[in-house]
């Protein structure tokens, strides 16, 4: 994409230079024209109106929403997150706390050799841009379309790792646990592992 | 019997019973039209409004009296005190007041009594009412003041402006009225409409200007300069809360169903029904006049709120020249109309030379208004003198429709 802006010295930047358009101002309406405006008032109390009863009915948000973001799991139930902190990087409003955690083989929460050992997102900072979740090289974080975040208190709007974290689906373990027998994280990226192996479950 | 006699042979007790019944509708049709606003102009901007706080969101203005008063209520460390809570206090009994002379119903049974409900009739019971709803001018143009604050000031000054300024159009208005019915006595210009016909017909023009300056006078979207959210905050009543600004949100309310109650009472007829439907003026011991009443206050109700709903605000100029320059003029030359009309009505001229002064008139009419027009074609078409172009850009000048700047490549 090229750059349209012309590069020019101060001395040059000239008001009479810049070039305008006639605006035609139109004379002040007529009686019948004025009319017109209170029809559309009048008209507009008989048609159906646009309120959605918000509590009562909650209308479904567009697919793609901003919403609550989600710290997604792989289908064996370990967490995406490598606590890269990209995402926090990423943050316009530095909203996105991370600290990174290295797997231990009692404590493995995610494939490979990290974790995300704190993850806080801060609803009175975040401005929902959506860019942690293009940062994201795991997929981890995502958005969901969850938009209730109003709250009575500061510190119930920074939300832990906790908060934020899929919720366990048919099939998956709740981390720690190790990693899919003969599987290294490559393969978890590259969604060869479908669901949790029964090994994985033992103590 | 006239209404003056009716009223002279009240007890004190009954005057009492009238007192706080007339209080009493104020306050409940203010509680009313406040909801009754709110839900139109949703619906003109295709909202629902308020609906949840009792059937059909009736309650929600008792709801919001009840948090304006459990607010704190603040006095500015700047504030006049005394002033600054007198003011509230004028504004709105003031308003209540213009109430006293409003006949709402014909004749109905008080407790026993035979009587009307409006609480006095006096001989000069319009000019009263002016006098009174522009002694509540003090109240905002006190309040402006003694907030101690530059935008309350502004929109005291303004609010003060505007109010005198469409006081006179409006008392000319009325002018018309008091030559036609022969009385300044509400009750009397109501029974001569009911001989007659509606002063709204015969009087149109000054029908017309009533209502315009009518909502100058209560300070209503289009003409809500005085309050105008998107320059003075609040206008005159920022630096008010709790209570004491509750007070001024009810004289804004009782001062439009007062305007609206005169309008009804000198121009729609009053509390009689519509013609032909005089039968229904007995029901209920005469009771039911008080609906054909309200019914027709609330055609001007709706007329403020639909205004309201379609209208921007003016600028002050425009809105000053409308008044000066539009409004009073043209009420001058139909009082003038109507007054010779009158005379000569009762000199007993012929009805040929009414009919002929009536045509003369219209004639002078039209040919003033297609000068007036010529003239503003040839302002509107007036060149920009003769090396006085200027070459920098500058919004379009009252007397050039707009300048064609183009410098440069």
């Amino acid at each position: 994409m090229t750059d349209f802006i012309e590069k020019k010295n101060s001395g040059q930047a000239d008001i009479n230079s810049v070039p305008f358009t006639e605006v035609e101002q139109p004379g002040p309406a007529t009686l019948a024209q004025q009319a017109k405006g209170f029809w559309v008032t009048f008209s507009t109390m008989f048609k159906k109106n646009q309120t959605v009863q918000y509590p009562d009915v909650k209308a479904p948000t567009a697919p793609r929403f901003h919403g609550r973001h989600q710290l997604n799991r792989h289908p064996d139930g370990l967490e995406k997150c490598i606590g890269c902190e990209l995402c926090a990087w990423a943050c316009p409003a530095d909203a996105i706390l991370v600290e990174g955690g290295n797997n231990t083989p009692g404590n493995q929460l995610s494939p490979g050799e990290r974790h995300g050992a704190v993850y806080q997102i801060n609803y009175l900072r975040c401005i929902f841009c959506g860019l942690c979740v293009e940062a994201c090289p795991t997929r981890a974080l995502t958005m969901t379309n969850e938009y209730e975040l109003a709250d009575d208190k500061r510190e119930k709007l920074i939300f832990e790792k906790d908060d934020l974290l899929a919720p366990l689906r048919q099939g998956m373990l709740a981390p720690p646990h190790p990693m899919y027998p003969g599987m290294t994280d490559t393969n978890y990226y590259n969604g060869d592992v479908k669901e949790a192996h029964p090994s994985q479950g033992e103590k | 019997m006239t209404t003056a006699q009716l009223l002279g042979q009240d007890p004190g007790w009954l005057i009492a019973v009238k007192a706080l019944m007339v209080f009493i509708i104020c306050v409940l049709a203010t509680l009313m039209a406040v909801w009754t606003e709110r839900r139109v102009l949703a619906k003109m901007q295709l909202r629902t409004g308020p609906n949840r706080v009792g059937p059909a969101g009736l309650l929600q203005s008792l709801s919001d009296g009840v948090k304006l008063a459990l607010k704190e209520d603040i006095i500015p460390a700047a504030a006049d005190k005394v002033v600054f809570i007198i003011a509230p206090i004028i504004a709105t009994s003031m308003c209540f007041m213009a109430f006293a002379v409003i006949p709402m119903t014909g004749v109905v049974n008080i407790f026993g009594r035979q009587t009307a409900l409006q609480l006095t009739d006096l001989p000069v019971g319009v000019l009263y009412i002016l006098a009174v709803t522009s002694i509540g001018v003090y109240g905002v143009v006190l309040a402006g003041w003694s907030s101690g604050s530059t935008y309350p000031l502004l929109g005291g000054l303004r609010s003060s402006a505007q109010v005198i300024s469409y006081e006179v159009a409006m008392g000319l208005s009325l002018v018309a009225v008091f030559i036609y019915a022969g009385s300044m006595s509400t009750s009397d210009i109501v029974s001569s409409q009911h001989q007659h016909i509606w002063n709204a017909v015969v009087l149109f023009p000054s029908f017309v200007i009533y209502v315009i300056s009518m909502v100058g006078e209560t300070n209503r979207a289009p003409f809500d300069l005085a309050e105008a959210e998107g320059e003075l905050v609040g206008g005159f009543h920022t630096e008010y809360s709790s209570l004491k600004f509750a007070l001024f949100f009810l004289a804004e309310y009782v001062n439009i169903i007062a305007v609206s109650a005169l309008a009804t009472t000198l121009f729609l007829g009053g509390y009689h029904a519509l013609p032909g439907l005089g039968f229904t003026e007995q029901w209920v011991g005469g009771w039911f006049t008080l609906v054909w009443f309200f019914a027709k206050v609330n055609i001007f109700f709706f007329i403020f709120m639909w205004l309201r709903g379609s209208l921007p605000r003016l600028r002050y100029d425009q809105f000053m020249k409308f008044g000066w320059k539009v409004l009073i003029p043209v009420s001058l030359i139909w009082i003038l109309i109507v007054a010779s009309l009158r005379v000569l009505q009762q000199e007993g001229a012929p009805r040929s030379a009414i009919l002929a002064f009536a045509a003369g008139v219209v004639i002078i009419v039209m040919a003033m208004s297609s000068l007036v027009e010529r003239n503003k074609e040839k302002v509107r078409s007036a060149d920009l003198p003769e090396g006085e172009a200027p070459n920098f850009p500058v919004p379009s000048l009252p007397n050039v429709q707009s300048i064609n700047v183009s410098g440069g490549k």
